[in-house]
């Protein structure tokens, strides 16, 4: 028997209308949904609930309010946190676009093959090795310090750079390592086909390799961006005033510990946009791959 | 009753409706083959049935059972079935006989020496007894095909799908692929096969499909639908495929 349809019945598109099925299954997966949230919401209040009263009732309470969320106090210290914060800042842009390219630049170097590029390779491991090994603090102190006492002529003497430059050589050897694993982790034959069309090695990595891998470590790499918000304060150990030294300032004149509070919130309100942001877009982009239901 | 009965499925990606208004209903024991231009729907379908694909509306119903209904636990539904892709989607970090014998152990919780002899016996039916504990980068297309093969078969499924099995391998290789799936159908094996080998659907299935502009054009015997269409598109269809590769040597 053959069963055919008359072309007349190729409607297809125009004004689809679920089924009385489809229109039920779309109510149970909705009510579903809408139980999770509300299971979830409840269960994350009652925590936050339970939290904040044990903090809030328990005898040292309005001491450790007054050292810590003093509204003055915090007040007051947000001109000067807020001046440092933008040195954190300015660190962080300058340092992230350098940390980027040395950091990249080494992860090439060590994917290149053959016995002409020894020395590179070579320079590279050695590289991630020594500056993932040592502490970032004593990098900093090498260069803040040592280099300064060297007594050069034509060096710059601001400790923003010095200490800038120590937070760029740790982070790229990081980074380097993040960024070859991306290389890595694209299959060969992706390489083999690129190569099959005539494209260099150089080519092929630039268009074929990079392209996909970058987009597989943007995690890590979003990482590492948010962590090297934070360790550029440690040049303040140069002296240098950022946002945790300016609190640190404001909390010696009267041993409240607001100010610190303060940056920590700045800190956090920073962090959470960016990455978001960073999220969103590379989800955007389907960077992330498709979002099915498995 | 039909052991799959798919009716008035629809399924689109975005704007684009890729199946509408399809339905097929398969009994149990029977070899049916999808044909279909390329991008008509064929591997969606097969998607749809696995659970792999959520679809916008009509019922697929497996042993009775409708399997859309958002309260069926959908890992339990894919555990009765096996699905073969044509790329072979092996799992490159498992050596063969683990990839054989991963969801017996941590689906049917099988114990791993019985799961192990399953393989084993899988693996030599499919003629690989000798590659059990290779890498299946070590393997040929149609090596690694049949490997897939066995891994879907080494559950029992009820329904077994099998989108271009073929298509990806070398015509040399494609005739031990074949051979498997006849002797699973002798076994009695339930099929759903996406192809476009016309000479396997002529001698071994018992219903052709034709699946264009998302819905079932036309179904019947293979003799009914590829030597008699009653319609102009199968016929246009089938005229292309023939001039590629001529399915009537006589
Ligand atoms: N994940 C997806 N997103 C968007 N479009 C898709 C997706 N999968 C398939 N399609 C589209 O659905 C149509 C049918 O695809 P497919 O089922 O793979 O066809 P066939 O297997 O018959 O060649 C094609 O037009 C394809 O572009
Ligand atoms: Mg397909």
């Amino acid at each position: 028997m053959t069963v055919s349809v008359p072309p007349s019945a190729e409607t297809g598109g125009g004004a689809w209308q679920p089924s009385a099925r489809e229109a039920e299954r779309r109510r149970y997966r909705r009510s579903r949904t809408v139980r999770s949230v509300l299971i979830a919401s409840a269960s994350t209040l009652v925590v936050i609930a339970a939290v904040t009263l044990a903090v809030v009732s328990s005898p040292g309470w309005p001491r450790v309010r007054r050292t810590f969320f003093n509204p003055e106090k915090a007040r007051d210290a947000l001109p000067a946190v807020l001046d440092g914060l933008w040195l954190n800042i300015r660190i962080l842009l300058i340092a992230s676009v350098m940390i980027a390219v040395l950091g990249l630049t080494l992860a090439l170097m060590r994917t290149l093959r053959g016995p002409v590029f020894f020395p590179l390779r070579a320079f590279a491991t050695a590289y991630t090795d020594i500056f993932r090994g040592l502490p970032l603090l004593l990098v900093i102190f090498l260069l803040g310090f040592g280099v300064p006492a060297l007594r050069l002529d034509g060096l710059p003497q601001d400790m923003v750079v010095w200490g800038g430059l120590a937070i760029v050589l740790s982070y790229s050897a990081y980074v380097a390592e993040v960024f070859r694993a991306g290389i890595e982790s694209v299959h060969p034959s992706q390489r083999a086909a690129a190569r099959s069309l005539g494209l260099t090695h150089a080519q092929t990595m630039r268009h074929v390799v990079l392209p996909q891998a970058v987009r597989r470590v943007m995690p890590p790499l979003l990482n590492d961006f948010v962590s090297l918000m934070k360790d550029s304060g440690l040049i303040a150990v140069l002296g240098v005033v950022d946002a945790i030294r300016a609190a640190q300032i404001e909390t010696a004149i009267d041993f409240n510990f607001t100010p610190y509070v303060v940056a920590g919130a700045l800190f956090v309100c920073l962090t959470v946009p960016t990455t978001r942001i960073a999220d969103y877009y590379a989800r955007k982009k389907g960077w992330y791959g498709p979002g099915t239901l498995l | 009753m039909s052991l799959l009965q798919v009716e008035g499925l629809r399924k689109t990606f975005g704007d684009v409706v890729v199946l509408d208004d399809f339905s097929l209903s398969v009994e149990r024991g029977q070899c049916v083959v999808l044909i279909g231009p390329s991008g008509c729907g064929k591997s969606t379908a097969l998607r749809c049935i696995n659970l792999l694909e959520r679809v916008d509306d009509g019922v697929i119903t497996l042993a009775g059972t409708d399997i859309t209904d958002p309260r069926v636990n959908a890992d339990r539904v894919r555990a009765r079935m096996g699905i073969v892709f044509q790329a072979y989607n092996l799992f490159p970090h498992l050596s063969v006989a683990d990839n054989i014998t991963l969801a017996p152990v941590r689906v049917h919780k099988t114990p791993r020496a019985d799961a192990r002899r399953k393989a084993l016996e899988m693996l030599d039916r499919v003629g690989l007894a000798d590659k059990a504990d290779a890498r299946p980068d070590a393997l040929s297309g149609g090596q690694q095909q049949r490997v897939a093969i066995a891994r879907a078969m080494v559950n029992n499924p009820e329904l077994l799908l099998l989108d271009e099995v073929t298509s990806a391998l070398d015509p040399e290789l494609v005739g031990d692929v074949l051979d498997l799936l006849v002797s699973l159908r002798r076994d009695g094996m339930t099929m759903v096969l996406a192809t476009h080998e016309m000479a396997f659907a002529r001698d071994v299935a018992d219903r052709v499909c034709f699946l264009d502009g998302g819905r079932v054009r036309e179904d019947g015997t293979p003799a009914e639908v590829l030597e008699s269409p009653t319609q102009e598109r199968t016929r246009r269809f089938l005229a292309r495929i023939r001039e590629r590769r001529p399915i009537d040597a006589e």
